[in-house]
Parts: structure tokens; C-alpha cells; sequence
């Protein structure tokens, strides 16, 4: 349970970018998350609400944009959907998957005011 | 306290003492970085540049005009782990300029970490030196344990935290006397999930599972075995008394990490220590490689510029 240490981050994150625009608050925060990240969204949302609290994005909604995880398959060559890590290539059987996609948790982008 | 999980904020103690503000200290942080609005990875997504600051609706078209005051879209794009990411950075250029390979060590409880961690500073005495970071929730066992082994050690407690993160083991690198071409082995909390996230600023992950836990570990937990590099599969001497069936746990793991390595020990016998031995040598070897190799291409370039500087006074 790591995600109380990621939802901080992502207050600092959204926090200084809210300063750096002179907002009084923030309203929305749109965050992208890959399918194969380290981080289960409920737990996430209930941190995000706790460590908020008393800040610049007190009960701010979260957006979460959830990425789709790829591959690329190195016996068969194609980039594939990969949906968990250790699913096979969908297309050959093989697990030689290099992810590509869907790791990602970044901010993209909030709405102030 | 996170009342969910019990993870804990300001609670971090290096060799007894509270590590001061620590990433996980508070809630609003001061900022380390800048706070620009440039794409950081060259991602696909698009985004209108000139739209950094519009009146609601933005790029994704919703609508969130609440009240009557403004509201505006900020274009952001930085991930949430960028904090630790640039300490883990600072810590890796610290090892860098030393020579250092560090490893972060990652398990279950009951792996057998601290054991193999002993057995490792007697295997290197006299080869190569050793320095160790301790991470645990509570006390200095584990530290005590590797000084008395007769490696520098210093431990940090996380409290109720689940994880080492890169900022504790800077703090933790400032009372910690490493000599260059060093190993640095950072055994991180016992836990298969939550270390896999926090990048340290090592050189590889290791990932060790005992031949006492279960061979489809890797399939249940798959996150910590795609972060790593090396698979240890530690107490063998006990498989003739378990079920553990090597083979598949390897397949498992290659599965979700492939053209995983993996070195089969058991640090209580030390069968196949010596394969363990010869791969953290190889390890400090090419760290070394690097180094010198930098050494040398800054000595290139202090030449050139002196060059430059001569051509410059004479001809002025």
C-alpha cells in the first residue's frame, strides 16, 4: 500500500503547478494511469482524498484516465495489447513481451480556479 | 497515519534518528523542481500548446465551469513519481562518481535477505568493500547483524512505511562511509509489492524468493518481478523438503520480466555463492569501466579547453 506515497506526489505535483498559475484552487486533476502501473485507483482516490485535506485541491475530483498497457513482441514482431504483465502475445502465444505502454502515473493536467 | 493500510508519514528514523523532512513528512511540500509545462517523454498525447490556460472545457471538453468564478485547464504532464525520480537521480550520480554498484534487494518477510546479506560481506572480505543500507519498520537488528559481519551499515526505519524511498536512502548515504569501487547493498522493507515502485538510484533490482514460499509468486506478485533484474531463488539446501518446483518459478518470472537472470543460492551453505560472488564482481567491474571512462572524457575535455584558452590568449 504505496499509494499514499504516490497520492502525495501528486499533491505536490498539482499543488506547485496551481501556485505557479496564482490559483486560489483546484478543481479537477486529470490523472493518466497505465493498466500495468503499480497502483490500484480505489486505493489511490481515498489517499488522494486524505492527503489533500487542509490544501489548495481539498476535495478536488480526480479524473483518472486509465492507459492501455502494450507490448511489443519480439519473437512475432507486432505491437500488441497487453492487458495484466504475464498474459501471453495475443497474436504468437509468446510471454517474450517487452511493455511498452501503460506504466505510466503522470498529471496531465488540472482545472483551477 | 493512513487509517486504510496504516502507512505512516514523518515517522523515518536513520540509526535511531528522525530523518528530518523526509518525502513522506507532510502534505505540502516545498518544491524541488521547476514547475514548466513541457512534454517531459515525447508521449503521443495530444495537446493544443497555445490552449495552457483556457476558460473551462480544455482539452478534454468537459465541462467545468462551477460558480462564477473561472476556470482555467493547466497542461501539467509530470509524473507523480518526479520527486522521488530526482533524488533517486542525485543518488545515482553519488554512486556514479565513486565507482559504486548498488543494489536494492527486494522480498517477502522470510526470504532470507538479512542471511544472505551476511553471508555476502564474509564471501567479499578482502575483495571488494561493502557497505549496507538497512530498511525496516522498526528496530536495528538488521544493521547490528551486518556490522557485526564487519560491513559499514546504517538502518532506517520507516515507521509504519511500506517502502524505502530514494530521499530516505540519500539521508541515509550522508552518515554512511563508502569507499569508491564499492558494493552497496540496500536490503529494502520485506515486502513484494509497494518497493517495486520507488526507484533508488541503484544499479539493478534484486528480487529474491525462497524455495519456502510459493513458486507462482511471480504470477501473484508480478509487478516486483518485472522491476527486477536478477532473480535470487534462495535456500535451496531446503528443497528436498518442500514442493517449491524451481523450474516454474523461473518460467513465471521470465514470463512477466523476460531474459530475467537468475542465480540459484542458499546463503546458509553457500551452494552456488560463488556464481552470486563472480556477478557482483562483474557488476563493480563495469561501474569501475564507467567511471574511469568519464574520468578520462572530462580530462579530454579540461585539455581541449585549455587549448582553446591558450589559442585564445595568444592571439589576443
Amino acid at each position: 500500500m504505496h499509494e499514499l506515497s504516490l497520492a502525495e506526489g501528486m499533491l505536490e505535483v498539482v499543488a506547485g503547478a496551481a501556485r505557479a498559475e496564482g490559483a486560489r484552487k483546484v478543481r479537477t486533476v486529470w490523472l493518466e494511469l497505465g493498466a500495468l502501473s503499480h497502483v490500484e485507483a480505489q486505493a489511490l482516490r481515498f489517499c488522494f482524498d486524505a492527503v489533500t485535506r487542509g490544501s489548495i485541491a481539498e476535495g478536488a475530483a480526480l479524473e483518472i484516465v486509465t492507459m492501455p498497457g502494450q507490448a511489443w513482441c519480439m519473437p512475432c514482431g507486432s505491437r500488441v495489447a497487453l492487458a495484466r504483465l504475464g498474459d501471453a502475445c495475443p497474436a504468437c502465444g509468446s510471454y517474450q513481451l517487452q511493455v511498452v505502454a501503460g506504466e505510466e502515473m503522470r498529471v496531465r493536467e488540472i482545472a483551477v480556479a | 497515519m493512513c487509517t486504510t493500510c496504516g502507512c505512516g508519514h514523518g515517522e523515518t528514523r536513520i540509526d535511531g534518528v528522525p530523518a528530518g523532512a523526509t518525502a513522506s513528512s507532510g502534505h505540502e511540500h516545498a518544491d524541488i523542481h521547476d514547475h514548466g509545462h513541457r512534454h517531459t517523454d515525447g508521449t503521443w498525447h495530444r495537446h493544443d500548446a497555445g490552449a495552457r490556460a483556457t476558460i473551462a472545457g480544455g482539452a478534454f471538453g468537459a465541462a467545468h465551469a462551477g460558480g462564477t468564478t473561472p476556470e482555467r485547464i493547466v497542461q501539467i504532464e509530470r509524473d507523480i513519481l518526479s520527486r522521488n525520480n530526482a533524488f533517486a537521480a542525485a543518488n545515482r550520480r553519488a554512486f556514479a562518481d565513486r565507482g559504486v554498484f548498488a543494489l536494492n534487494l527486494v522480498s517477502s518477510p522470510g526470504s532470507g535477505k538479512t542471511t544472505l546479506l551476511v553471508k555476502t560481506i564474509e564471501a567479499l572480505r578482502g575483495r571488494l568493500p561493502v557497505a549496507v543500507i538497512e530498511g525496516d519498520q522498526q528496530t536495528s537488528l538488521d544493521a547490528d547483524r551486518i556490522r557485526a559481519a564487519g560491513a559499514a551499515a546504517v538502518q532506517i526505519n520507516t515507521g509504519k512505511g511500506c517502502h524505502l524511498d530514494a530521499q530516505m536512502v540519500g539521508h541515509a548515504l550522508q552518515s554512511l562511509d563508502i569507499a569508491d569501487d564499492a558494493v552497496v547493498l540496500i536490503e529494502n522493507v520485506g515486502n513484494l509489492v509497494c518497493p517495486a515502485a520507488f526507484d533508488l538510484g541503484e544499479a539493478h533490482k534484486v528480487v529474491i524468493l525462497s524455495v519456502t514460499e510459493g513458486d507462482d509468486k511471480p504470477q501473484k506478485y508480478p509487478d516486483m518481478f518485472h522491476a527486477a533484474d536478477l532473480l535470487i531463488v534462495n535456500k535451496i539446501d531446503l528443497l528436498p523438503y518442500v514442493t517449491f518446483d524451481v523450474d516454474k518459478a523461473i518460467e513465471c518470472a521470465r514470463r512477466v520480466r523476460p531474459g530475467l537472470e537468475v542465480l540459484c543460492v542458499s546463503a546458509t551453505t553457500g551452494e552456488n555463492f560463488p556464481a552470486w560472488v563472480a556477478w557482483l564482481e562483474r557488476g563493480v567491474v563495469r561501474e569501475r569501466a564507467r567511471r574511469d571512462e568519464t574520468i578520462d572524457a572530462l580530462h579530454r575535455r579540461i585539455a581541449a579547453l585549455e587549448g582553446e584558452l591558450a589559442r585564445r590568449t595568444t592571439t589576443a
